[in-house]
């Protein structure tokens, strides 16, 4: 175990290195000069010059990239075109908040996807099972954006009973545990999670059914086991791959927050990007970019290593 | 051997797997046509597939021609039986119209990334060596990234429209095709057949042609239609963030993003565009899955 957690953290520097190029390439792919990412379009001439010595953007490209990267190790992700401030500053803030929602989201999708995943491996074939598909289908089909649309007509507009928009009262970006602001956390925190759910129904239905079909539930069974007792033994086997799944759509909620953020105006990364594209601030978008996909490959990491140790069935060579 | 009698028994070959695959696809068919959901659903999406196709004849109105007076009408208005939008224009014309553009960015990103995919993975399954850690060490990186978050870095750095956001999916699609066009082509590499043809003289570009392209294809092609729901998805969701396709042209995703203002106005209108995406994109996830069963595709 010790050894196979040294080299899975050995191989995730190349991994994170790579990621950091690809953000890095961002800003060289955009069409026009790169250093318009850097100083408003109206400089004068003898400031563009400067400070394309000053960032190093006449040396070539590795040379740059070493550059970059040593600032961006140091915590420099840059400064924002739109607003000046190092764009580091927005973005924290903004993280606390995604994760928050990202969190609520995938509890509510794992709580809700093992239930109905559980339920449907357990009887196949059964009008449950056929409801529990659908969902999962549904949920991995349904274009969240518009499913977040939909509950703001039917619960804000036609009820009037959850807010519509903002992280707390006001359009304060603050987030707090209270219920004034867990408010605002409900609609966005259900739109989103019905693809984590989708995903985890099927998934878990899968490993249950399975399970369920090996030789040790039927020995379990005629050792006289109640079914309650033969479940505790397949959760146990169902548990490691199950968490794996969730762990990953953790991440992949992190990433794909930006449209349901912007039906919600909920203040969190999503947001941040949206800005950032709409007035083509590059470092703004570079930077949360970064540290999504960091954030991401670091939880692919922790994700392999829980289940490595969860799991003694699985032995990595 | 000379290379005559080679061809001669390569053709037996092909013959004879032509003829096995004949019955193979009568029974995939068989099992379809049995099938009532997935037959539904083909059928839902060739309606609208013709609907769609026919737009500008069977639209009942311009699709660009809005007018002051008639905005935001509601649902089963005399003459616009969808309402209107926020610009006057007809939501039934509109919607349409908007087919279009989001069939199209739903399915070319996905046959785009189906072609270079399957190429790539196909020379790393079968080369192996250092030529697959190469090409998937590379996967390895997009990987590290979120499918929704990649396709968003690399169109908002590429600037709005449609040509950058086809670009963009494409990138997105490929590593996940590669990734399963490798597993399946290293699956078959190993088998006795294509030892027997390499045997028997075929040359690598022969037995990859005849031997492993019939049988990794239709894998691949199965895998390749899940995604088109999620890149429809995903090309709507683009141009709801205001990349991708750009006003004024009609599209299911930058209809929903305009219509939003008109939420509290017109709420059953604005979400109108959205059930066509759902639509779509649940039948093409309901006809894949029924096409995996059908042509018993592992995985």
């Amino acid at each position: 175990m010790f050894f196979y957690l040294i080299r899975r953290l050995i191989y995730a520097v190349p991994i994170a290195l790579a990621v950091g190029f690809v953000c890095f390439m961002l800003v060289q792919i955009a069409p026009g000069d790169p250093i318009n990412a850097i100083v408003p379009p109206d400089a004068p001439q003898e400031v563009v010059e400067q400070v394309r010595r000053d960032y190093g953007l006449d040396k070539p490209l590795p040379i740059q990239f070493g550059l970059w990267l040593l600032k961006v190790v140091q915590g420099d992700l840059g400064r924002s075109l739109a607003t000046g401030r190092p764009v580091w500053s927005d973005l924290h803030s903004a993280i606390g908040n995604t994760l928050t929602l990202a969190f609520a989201a995938s509890l509510i999708g794992f709580v809700l996807g093992c239930i109905l995943g559980g339920l449907a491996g357990t009887f196949r074939g059964s009008i449950l099972d056929r409801v529990a598909v659908t969902t999962a289908v549904a949920g991995v089909s349904v274009p969240h954006y518009w499913l977040g649309m939909v509950l703001v007509v039917i619960f804000s507009v036609q009820l009037n009973w959850l807010p519509a928009m903002g992280a707390g009262p006001g359009g304060s970006a603050d987030w707090a545990w209270d219920w004034e602001h867990m408010q605002h956390l409900i609609l966005p925190a259900v739109t989103l999670s019905v693809i984590p759910m989708g995903i985890v129904t099927r998934t878990v239905r899968g490993i249950v059914a399975e399970i369920m079909n090996q030789e040790f539930v039927v020995a379990l069974r005629g050792k006289g086991l109640t079914s309650w007792n033969v479940f505790v033994h397949v959760v146990k086997n169902a548990a490691p791959n199950a968490l794996a799944v969730i762990g990953l759509q953790l991440g992949y909620l992190m990433g794909g927050s930006i449209l349901v953020e912007t039906v919600f105006s909920w203040p969190g990364t999503g947001l941040l990007l949206n800005s950032a594209i709409f007035q083509r601030d590059l470092p703004v978008l570079q930077g949360t970019i970064l540290v999504l996909a960091m954030f991401f490959v670091a939880l692919n990491l922790f994700v392999d290593l829980v289940q490595t140790a969860l799991d003694p069935r699985i032995k990595r060579s | 051997m000379n290379t005559s009698a080679a061809a001669a028994e390569l053709a037996v070959q092909a013959r004879q797997a032509a003829q096995a695959s004949d019955g193979y696809w009568k029974g995939v068919f068989k099992r379809l046509s049995r099938d009532k959901l997935t037959m539904f659903c083909a059928f839902v999406l060739l309606c609208m597939a013709l609907a769609i196709i026919f737009a500008p004849w069977i639209a009942p109105h311009d699709p660009y021609q809005g007018s002051m007076i008639r905005r935001l009408r509601p649902i089963g208005t005399d003459g616009y039986p969808l309402g209107t939008d926020e610009l006057g224009r007809d939501i039934l014309t509109r919607l349409l119209h908007g087919g279009r553009l989001s069939w199209f960015m739903g399915i070319l990103p996905v046959a785009l990334a189906f072609v270079i995919g399957t190429t790539l993975g196909v020379i790393a399954g079968f080369l192996g060596g250092k030529i697959n850690m190469l090409i998937m060490r590379m996967t390895d990186v997009f990987y590290a990234f979120p499918s929704v978050l990649l396709a968003i870095a690399i169109s908002g750095a590429l600037g709005a429209g449609i040509l950058n956001a086809i670009i963009a999916l494409t990138m997105v699609f490929i590593p996940p095709i590669i990734r399963v066009a490798e597993s399946v082509t290293t699956g078959v590499r190993n088998l006795d057949f294509v030892d027997a043809a390499r045997a028997s003289g075929a040359s690598a570009f022969t037995i990859v042609r005849v031997h492993v392209l019939g049988n990794v294809l239709g894998p691949i092609f199965i895998y390749a239609t899940s995604l088109i729901s999620v890149c429809m998805i995903l090309a709507s969701g683009l141009s709801f963030l205001g990349l991708g396709t750009r006003p004024p042209e009609p599209e299911w995703g930058l209809m929903l993003n305009t219509l939003r203002t008109a939420i509290y106005v017109q709420p059953w209108v604005a979400v109108l565009p959205g059930v066509c995406i759902f639509m779509t994109s649940i039948c093409f996830n309901l006809v894949s899955d029924g096409l995996r069963t059908a042509m018993d595709v592992k995985g």
